[in-house]
């Protein structure tokens, strides 16, 4: 049985997408409006009650300047990795040898498993072909891996983004678990320096 | 802005969309198997498409279509790794792959332990 407070915390999960809903409404007709603002409310509760969705858990927890770091490095890595890959495509010899890799994430939230995914899988070069929800698991395929040092890499280069994900709006606890590890860069760092010593 | 430096942004925004676009296209036709082909297909396209979107923004400035810019631009990349993945599940699951172009293949390890 759903007390009302149990009922009054469902309708507050849908509100976030509302609005997301709502503010997609106006960017489709170009102009803010209140006629518009209305109408998107409209439509926007009409959607929600019709297509209703799982229960997205939000981490309630946002910080703006991680977040354009992360968009703008995604956007950096974009536009790297499409010329890696048009590069791939034309070059004369062509060579692939690909890789399925396992990738463990640290995060427990779907929200930022799903957002790793999809960020992972718009830089071109990898794609997700299977996800364990359970263990936060991402299995992607990746094209161009020629050795060990490159899958090393990669799976640095995909806990980064989820690093970064996780910094501009993951939960606290996300960000206590993430505390633990170093980055990439330091981690290797200190490898090197283990080794040398 | 001056009309040269006007003319040279746009001829590079959609010089690099329209390369992006016929190296999917090259990809598409040269790369040998269903996942890697679906790199081609699904990726460069999203940086061609975001070059040449850029450039209708700056050409026609206003709220308007910047605004209608940024949703193309977003839903691409929302839905273009959700087909990728289906399309790339379903080519696994059926087999639809050569082992022989893996150098690793963890996700099959990983059945394999089941």
């Amino acid at each position: 049985m759903t007390t009302s407070r149990e009922r009054l915390e469902a309708v507050g999960n849908q509100i976030p997408p509302l609005i997301a809903l709502i503010v997609l409404w106006m960017l489709l007709w170009g102009e803010f409006s209140w006629l518009n603002l209305l109408v998107g409310l409209v439509v926007g509760i009409v959607v929600t009650v019709a297509f209703y969705l799982v229960p997205v858990q939000l981490s309630g927890r946002v910080h703006p300047l991680q977040t354009v770091v992360f968009f703008v490095r995604l956007i950096v890595d974009i536009v790297r990795a499409s010329v890696d890959v048009s590069w791939l495509a034309v070059k004369p010899r062509l060579v692939t040898s690909n890789a399925i890799l396992e990738i463990r994430l640290r995060t427990r939230s779907d929200l930022i498993l799903t957002w790793t995914a999809v960020a992972t899988s718009i830089v071109p070069g990898s794609i997700v072909v299977d996800i364990d929800r359970e263990s936060s698991i991402l299995y992607l395929h990746v094209l161009n891996m020629q050795s060990a040092s490159d899958i090393e890499q990669f799976r640095r280069r995909v806990l980064d983004t989820e690093r970064r994900i996780v910094r501009g709006f993951g939960s606290h606890e996300d960000v206590e678990r993430m505390r633990g590890v170093l980055p990439a860069n330091r981690l290797s760092a200190r490898r090197s320096g283990k080794e040398l010593s | 802005m001056s009309a040269v430096l006007h003319d040279v942004l746009t001829a590079i925004l959609v010089l690099a969309g329209a390369t992006m676009c016929l190296a999917a296209g090259i990809g598409l036709i040269r790369f040998p198997d269903v996942l890697s082909r679906l790199h081609a297909a699904t990726k460069p396209q999203i940086f061609g498409l975001m070059a040449v979107t850029a450039d209708v923004a700056i050409n026609n400035f206003s709220v308007g279509t910047v605004t209608l810019v940024v949703a193309i631009v977003v839903f691409q990349a929302l839905t273009a790794p959700m087909a990728a993945h289906l399309v790339g599940r379903a080519a696994y699951e059926t087999e639809h792959l050569r082992p022989d172009l893996l150098i690793v293949d963890e996700l099959k390890d990983r059945r394999a332990d089941r």
